[in-house]
């Protein structure tokens, strides 16, 4: 080409107008850095200032490295994918989720074993808590999200990325946000709401960051060659636009002072309480189940090599899932002073939400349907396989807590910490490695992974470790509810509580060690993806792989 | 055409799509959150709720930042155990000053919405310090850097100003006396006690952490603990009040 000596390269408007407002943002952030009321505050700040500084930088060295004309849409008629940003996710998710999953075990050791709080303010379990759930939540979670979602919309649309600096502004801008939560509660920065710890700033960034999100991945649809949007895409888009809606409705805040890290919530006591839960529980809807079943619906079928069981019963079960989770916010606040009917409705549509999602279950577990011989043969699929398995049981567990009577023992129990991690540690952990395992030589174009032996030692180990977890929580959740509600014959409550918790001692330690395998596994992981990546055989030709068939 | 056919419209236009997900995911929201803005039950105002005194919101503050709500509830559910263990159950108007709420999801420790009173000031001193001191089987952390570190009260009247704002009936007389209400309810027989008491009814002043020297976080977060579930009087609470 005739520029390629660079005459005639502009900025374009994305890159010159994301420079613009990263220089702005820098300037604002050394003005806030210098006026802190705190020095917590003051770090943070600086790391904005610093974050921008080099965004700006890498757009304009991106810039003098890159030819004058635009990246090609397609070449030879086939689309130029843009992998770099997904690329950066899956690594990222990988490691997010071993520090997350190191965090969860040192928690369970405090638990277990006082003293390892050490005194210090930085890692004593009230701050610590909220960065392990934040890791793998929003962490792990979310960086597997950003992969798989960049990933499927482009091969299900048959179309490259939209945007050329907007994918790594999300996916870099992302990580950005994890940096400032998670140092923040180390550092004592929380809003006190439970999965929304990060305060106003930081949640203003992820707003901007969201928003620029939803606007890639819609653009992407907009270019596809396909004349169906394929279901996956549903379930990742009604997460996408869910989460900016419950992420604005739980974090409207009034900061003390834009020099303050502090601010206070504009809804107070019951209202806050519904509004909390109804982002809360959906948090779990929308980010951990509605996007998990996108890769469910892209994976498992690509895995086996067989088309979704029901096209039929994933409409039906797309529309009656979103419509309902919203609804069953309620169950976390049963017996509490919110209105009873609120309650009841919240109970009531819990329950009629077990349908919809055995639905999902089903149409995963029946794509198999004539490939169940390849469980023997190949562990991933198997990892995925039974991450579906956990979902249906953790979708069962869940509808039997909210029935009031239930709750009424577990609530405020290691029982919802065990109902938790079966659905965070078998269905989300396990279709996420799923997920990894497969993207992973397709992205570095590799003939297949490193070892199928160490992917099978992953799940073996991991799965003792999930078992041990989620019995030992199960026992000891019971236990107490049972124990707090005990009545001697002459009609006074038979224990203390400090003699409830004193029996959980056992029961944390398994849980403890539970923890340990699981990470275990995600080490094992770690270094075969490692290995996968470093080894020179090459995929012999990456359209040799089937293309996804759209849902029909 | 089938029934099933009908739903290319929204496979095929990703923007009927999003405005289809964004109907159906109001709905539920809408319904459960909005009536919590006008319904009695929910904004019943009970005779003793107050809002925080500076002091005690800074405490509360402390509360917050330390994430003891990851193993405290704060919410009594009207069930006989634990109406016998911790107390009258909870109100919705005794929250409702609560920016966040802070109701927990969790008891890896005791509820603490009645806690006020419950035990000295001495003990709850030590407890924070070091809780195996006083309760042997205790897996709480420790918290002794709150005696040594001085309670930040520079941007307290700010805080009280943007409650304010959100509507907490805080006077402009409340805001402009924040810094001599905190001395005076740190301290014992201070003379602003009586005007505090004026402001804020039934709260307690005294020297929390046993240090007369100087306001610590221990002396707020102590006189935050001490006041929790002590502001209505239950023995005068009508029931059937907000009972429509």
């Amino acid at each position: 080409m005739a520029n390629a000596a660079g005459v005639g390269k502009t900025l374009t408007f994305g890159e010159g107008g994301t420079a613009a407002a990263l220089a702005a943002l820098a300037v604002l952030s050394i003005i806030i850095t210098a006026n802190a009321w705190t020095p917590e505050y003051g770090f943070h700040a600086f790391l904005f200032f610093l974050g921008s500084i080099a965004g700006v930088f890498a757009i304009f060295s991106r810039y003098h490295a890159r030819p004058a004309a635009p990246v090609a849409q397609e070449i030879d008629g086939k689309p130029n994918y843009n992998m770099g940003p997904v690329k950066f996710a899956t690594i990222a998710a990988m490691v997010w989720g071993i520090a997350g999953f190191l965090i969860g075990v040192v928690i369970a050791a405090q638990l277990t074993w006082p003293a390892l709080n050490f005194d210090l303010q930085w890692i004593n379990f009230g701050r610590m808590r909220p960065l392990h759930t934040s890791a793998v939540i929003f962490a792990f979670g979310g960086n597997v999200l950003l992969a798989t979602s960049f990933y499927v919309v482009q091969r299900t649309c048959h179309a490259r990325l939209a945007g050329s600096i907007a994918p790594w502004f999300v996916i870099l801008g992302y990580n950005f946000f994890i940096v400032i939560a998670g140092t923040g509660y180390l550092l004592g920065i929380t809003q006190g709401k439970e999965y929304a710890e990060p305060e106003w700033y930081a949640d203003l960034w992820l707003t901007v960051v969201w928003v620029v999100y939803l606007l890639v991945f819609l653009t992407t649809l907009w270019k596809r060659r396909e004349p169906h949007i394929y279901v996956a895409n549903w379930f990742y888009l009604a997460f996408i636009v869910t989460i900016a809606m419950l992420h604005l409705g739980n974090n409207a805040t009034i900061p003390v002072s834009i020099y303050s890290p502090k601010s206070y919530i504009v809804w107070s006591g019951v209202q806050d309480a519904m509004v909390q839960w109804w982002y809360g529980h959906n948090a779990v809807g929308f980010f951990l189940t509605a996007g998990f079943l996108a890769i469910m619906y892209y994976f498992v079928p690509k895995r086996a090599d067989r088309p979704v069981y029901s096209y039929r019963l994933s409409i039906v079960h797309f529309w009656a899932l979103i419509f309902l989770y919203i609804w069953a916010g309620p169950h976390h606040l049963h017996y509490t002073a919110l209105p009873d009917w609120a309650q009841t409705l919240g109970m009531v549509f819990s329950i009629i939400l077990w349908m919809p999602s055995w639905g999902g279950m089903i149409n995963g577990l029946m794509t198999l349907e004539g490939a169940w011989d390849k469980l023997r043969t190949d562990p991933v699929l198997r990892m995925m396989v039974v991450s579906v398995a956990f979902y249906g049981m953790s979708t069962f567990e869940g509808p039997l807590m909210s029935i009031k009577a239930v709750n009424s023992l577990s609530h405020y129990t290691d029982w919802t910490i065990g109902h938790v991690h079966s659905g965070a540690l078998g269905w989300v952990g396990y279709v996420s490695f799923g997920a990894i395992y497969c993207l992973v030589p397709w992205l570095w174009n590799r003939s297949r992974l490193y070892s199928l032996k160490l992917v099978n030692w992953h799940f073996w180990i991991s799965t003792i470790g999930i078992v041990l977890y989620i019995s030992a929580m199960w026992v000891a959740g019971i236990m107490q509810g049972l124990m707090w509600r005990a009545y001697t014959a002459l009609g006074f409550l038979e224990y203390s509580f400090i003699e409830t918790t004193e029996a959980m001692h056992g029961y944390y330690a398994i849980r403890t060690l539970g923890g340990l395998l699981f990470l275990t596994g995600a080490l094992i992981m770690a270094y075969n993806l490692w290995m996968t990546i470093r080894s020179s055989e090459l995929a012999e030709s990456a359209a040799a792989r089937p293309q996804m068939v759209p849902a029909e | 055409m089938s029934a099933w056919a009908k739903h290319q419209v929204f496979e095929k236009n990703s923007l009927i799509l999003l405005v289809g997900i964004l109907l159906v995911v109001a709905i539920g929201g809408l319904v459960e959150i909005v009536p919590l803005f006008y319904l009695k039950s929910t904004i019943e105002k009970v005779e003793g709720v107050r809002p925080y005194t500076p002091l005690e919101m800074a405490g509360r503050n402390i509360y917050v930042r330390e994430g003891c709500y990851n193993c405290h509830s704060q919410m009594v559910r009207p069930l006989r155990d634990e109406v016998e263990r911790y107390g009258h159950y909870s109100l919705a108007a005794e929250s409702m000053y609560d920016r966040p709420f802070q109701w927990g999801s969790k008891r890896t420790g005791p509820d603490l919405a009645r806690v006020g009173g419950k035990y000295s000031d001495e003990w709850q001193r030590a407890h924070l310090v070091n809780p195996r001191s006083v309760v042997p089987g205790s897996i709480m952390p420790g918290y002794p850097f709150l005696a040594e570190r001085e309670l930040d009260v520079k941007h307290i009247a700010q805080d009280l100003k943007v409650q304010a704002l959100l509507g907490v009936p805080y006077s402009d007389e409340m805001i402009a006396k924040v810094e001599t209400d905190i001395v005076a309810q740190a301290t014992v027989d201070d003379p602003g006690a009586a005007e505090l008491v004026k402001r804020y009814p039934k709260a307690i002043a005294r020297d929390f952490d046993g240090n007369p020297a100087r306001v610590t976080e221990m002396d707020a977060l102590i006189a935050y603990l001490q006041m929790l579930g002590t502001l209505v009087d239950f023995k005068t609470y009508d029931r059937k009040a907000n009972v429509r």
